[in-house]
């Protein structure tokens, strides 16, 4: 299919598609057994320009938008999803930066990250507040000119590896969700240590971790956007960013696919390819109409974004949505075209069906987005009266 | 500092097939790279130019569509790249391609290091760096792989068949490097869109003044008079084993033949 890129988005499709077969390939198997954080993978990513798609040039980025992000985050979880959240939850940590930052903050932080120096995170969820963000209990407390941090941030990806956090507090709890904040923390600052790391089914290479902050001083210049403003923070943030979680299932998907593609051509049962029955062949077929579609909605999601519109939390949530839940049936599929090779760890199928659970839960359960979906389908039709 | 590295676009693959009428490389079809040692000089010019500033300059002698080559040379980082290309360099051996890069290099001007890579896979001469070294009257250090710069001078390790020696010169020197010096970058995003812009000069034959009895198969002392592939000898038998154990199956073997 032709999605009409431009020769900027093919030189970046391709090139993200060569480092993840020559560097990624050879190394996911050992890094999901060991859960190794893949420090070298990043610095690959890093010289060759990648991780400053989003950012605008004037911030040392490529000057692209959420496409280009898009695009680079499914050709590297083709190969490995956990490298590919790796690559993407920087991104979740500048958004907010790139979004509500002021200038200073911006030329502070983008720069680095956009050159791949440093990594990003971004921390909302606790343990007591998944799904319900607004439950969060972690403080900060105004001290003159700096605000006292005090609470637990929980599955943080890039947690402890990246430099650069964007976490939200409560600054008024009174207030509700309006009395939560944004603020940007740097690794190092006192009071603020990372606690457990997590063992995972699947994306074992990232890094999921817990960030402690114990009287933790932060001066009022780290504030993102004004105080209150937390909560608008993180769901604008999450809008933009759904998409490059969809792009990371369309890629798991898609590795699946071929796996089990080119396994069905040189498995032979009956005295045939076991692509040659038409059972399997229906499962492939139906394998790569769904990714097919998820795609198109992921790009088409994208370009929305890139758009500048505000109105984009429905299309964000369709395309995480549809994207994950293809990956899950895809992925699940692929293991059994495979099938007893396909549940074996010498086949990276079984590894894809792993990595691919994680997308229906992360950055919103889908329960969340069909809650988002619904509640945009209600808005409209009482617009409309 | 100034670096040129001189590189090659080959077949992408050692296992080309011979035209059995005209006993030359089948060319057509196959994707053409840059040769993989050279990408080993292009990335370790651009290390040094890293670690000591100037620019680095790569050049080739080819076809037009050898572009294609400079132009990733430019993606990985080096600065400029000149394509010498005339109808009058085709069928150039090694001699008239040495006699012919060194015009170039004369034209560029002022160098302090000229890189190449130890050979060409298609070729598997060596002799094109060493000869340009000797156009040019420079010295030469083969089979680099270490290269460290103390102002004029610079010391190369380099490797022979069971160690290695470190050598020291003067520059301007010529250098072939080996694959063990360094894993060449792939090339960067910005750096393609560089290349993309990049306009590459083409100079000919005139333009470096060259000389038309010294180049292309005018210029070329060595007559191919048949390439083929040797036929598979038969019968034969590969001995597996320890050294010890098929030491003994050797022995049994040639004293059951008759042979000791
Ligand atoms: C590997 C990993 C990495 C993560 N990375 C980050 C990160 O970088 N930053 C960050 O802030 N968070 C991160 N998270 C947290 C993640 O976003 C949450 O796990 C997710 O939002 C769901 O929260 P929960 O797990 O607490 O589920 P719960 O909210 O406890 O949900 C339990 C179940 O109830 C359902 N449910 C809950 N509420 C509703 C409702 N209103 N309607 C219908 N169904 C509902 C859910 O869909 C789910 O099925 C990460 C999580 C994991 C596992």
């Amino acid at each position: 299919m032709d999605y009409l890129f431009t020769e900027e988005q093919k030189m970046i499709k391709d090139l993200a598609r060569k480092i993840a077969e020559e560097k990624v390939k050879p190394v996911r198997a050992e890094l999901d057994e060991t859960g190794t954080f893949p420090w070298e993978l990043m610095k690959e990513f890093a010289k060759a320009d990648l991780c400053g798609l989003y950012i605008p040039e004037k911030f040392g980025g490529f000057g692209g938008g959420c496409l280009e992000f898009c695009i680079a985050t499914e050709e590297i979880s083709r190969i490995c999803g956990g490298v590919g959240v790796t690559f993407a939850a920087s991104a979740l940590g500048a958004f907010p930066i790139l979004m509500f930052g002021t200038e200073e903050q911006k030329s502070k932080y983008l720069p680095d990250i956009a050159s791949g120096k440093k990594l990003a995170a971004f921390g909302l969820t606790e343990a007591n507040a998944g799904s319900d963000a607004g439950g969060i209990q972690t403080t900060a407390k105004k001290d003159g000119d700096y605000f006292i941090l005090n609470g637990t941030k929980q599955w943080i990806t890039n947690g402890g590896e990246a430099e650069t956090y964007t976490v939200i507090a409560m600054t008024d709890k009174a207030k509700g969700s309006r009395g939560a904040t944004a603020f940007i923390l740097e690794k190092g600052m006192k009071g603020f240590d990372f606690g457990k790391k997590e063992n995972k089914m699947g994306i074992r290479c990232s890094a999921t971790r817990e960030l402690v902050f114990q009287d933790c001083k932060v001066h009022k210049s780290q504030m993102l956007g004004k105080e209150g403003m937390g909560f608008i923070v993180a769901m604008k943030t999450l809008d933009r960013t759904r998409p490059g979680i969809g792009a990371q299932a369309v890629g798991i998907a898609q590795g699946s696919l071929d796996e089990a593609v080119a396994y069905s051509k040189t498995r032979v049962q009956f005295g045939k390819p076991v692509s040659s029955f038409q059972g399997v062949q229906y499962i492939l077929a139906d394998m790569a109409t769904q990714i097919e579609a998820a795609r198109a909605l992921v790009y088409a999601t994208a370009r929305t974004v890139d758009t500048g519109t505000n109105d984009i939390s429905r299309d964000s949530a369709m395309c995480k949505l549809f994207a994950s839940d293809v990956a899950m049936k895809v992925t699940t599929d692929a293991v059994q075209v495979l099938a007893g090779y396909g549940y074996m760890k010498e086949y990276p199928v079984e590894k894809m069906m792993r990595d691919a659970k994680i997308t229906q839960i992360y950055e919103g359960t889908n329960q969340i987005q069909r809650n988002v979906i619904a509640l945009a389908l209600i808005k409209e039709l009482a617009a409309k009266k | 500092m100034n670096i040129i590295v001189c590189i090659k676009q080959v077949p992408d693959t050692n296992d080309v097939k011979i035209d059995p009428k005209t006993n030359t490389l089948i060319r057509e079809g196959v994707k053409s790279v840059i040769n993989p040692f050279d990408e080993n000089a292009i990335e370790e010019a651009v290390r040094l130019k890293e670690a000591h500033g100037g620019k680095v300059t790569v050049i080739t002698m080819g076809p037009p569509q050898a572009t294609e080559a400079l132009k990733t040379a430019i993606a990985m980082g080096a600065d400029e790249a000149i394509l010498i290309s005339d109808r009058a360099f085709a069928g150039a051996d090694t001699w008239a391609t040495s006699y012919t890069l060194s015009q170039a290099i004369k034209k560029v001007g002022s160098f302090d290091l000229v890189l190449f890579g130890k050979q060409a896979i298609d070729g598997d001469t060596a002799q094109v760096g060493p000869g340009v070294a000797e156009f040019l009257d420079i010295p030469q250090i083969t089979f680099a792989i270490k290269i460290d710069i103390d102002g004029g001078t610079i010391k190369v390790k380099r490797q022979l068949e069971e160690s290695a020696e470190i050598v020291e010169t003067k520059m301007p020197a010529a250098v072939t490097v080996i694959k063990q010096i360094n894993e060449p970058r792939l090339p960067s995003l910005k750096g393609q869109m560089r290349a993309k812009k990049a306009e590459i000069p083409v100079w000919t034959a005139e333009m470096i003044m060259a000389e038309p009895e010294n180049i292309g198969l005018k210029g070329s002392p060595t007559q191919v008079v048949r390439i083929f592939t040797p036929p598979p000898r038969g019968n034969s038998e590969m001995l597996e084993g320890t050294p010890e154990e098929m030491a003994v199956k050797l022995f049994n073997k040639l004293k059951e033949q008759k042979i000791i």
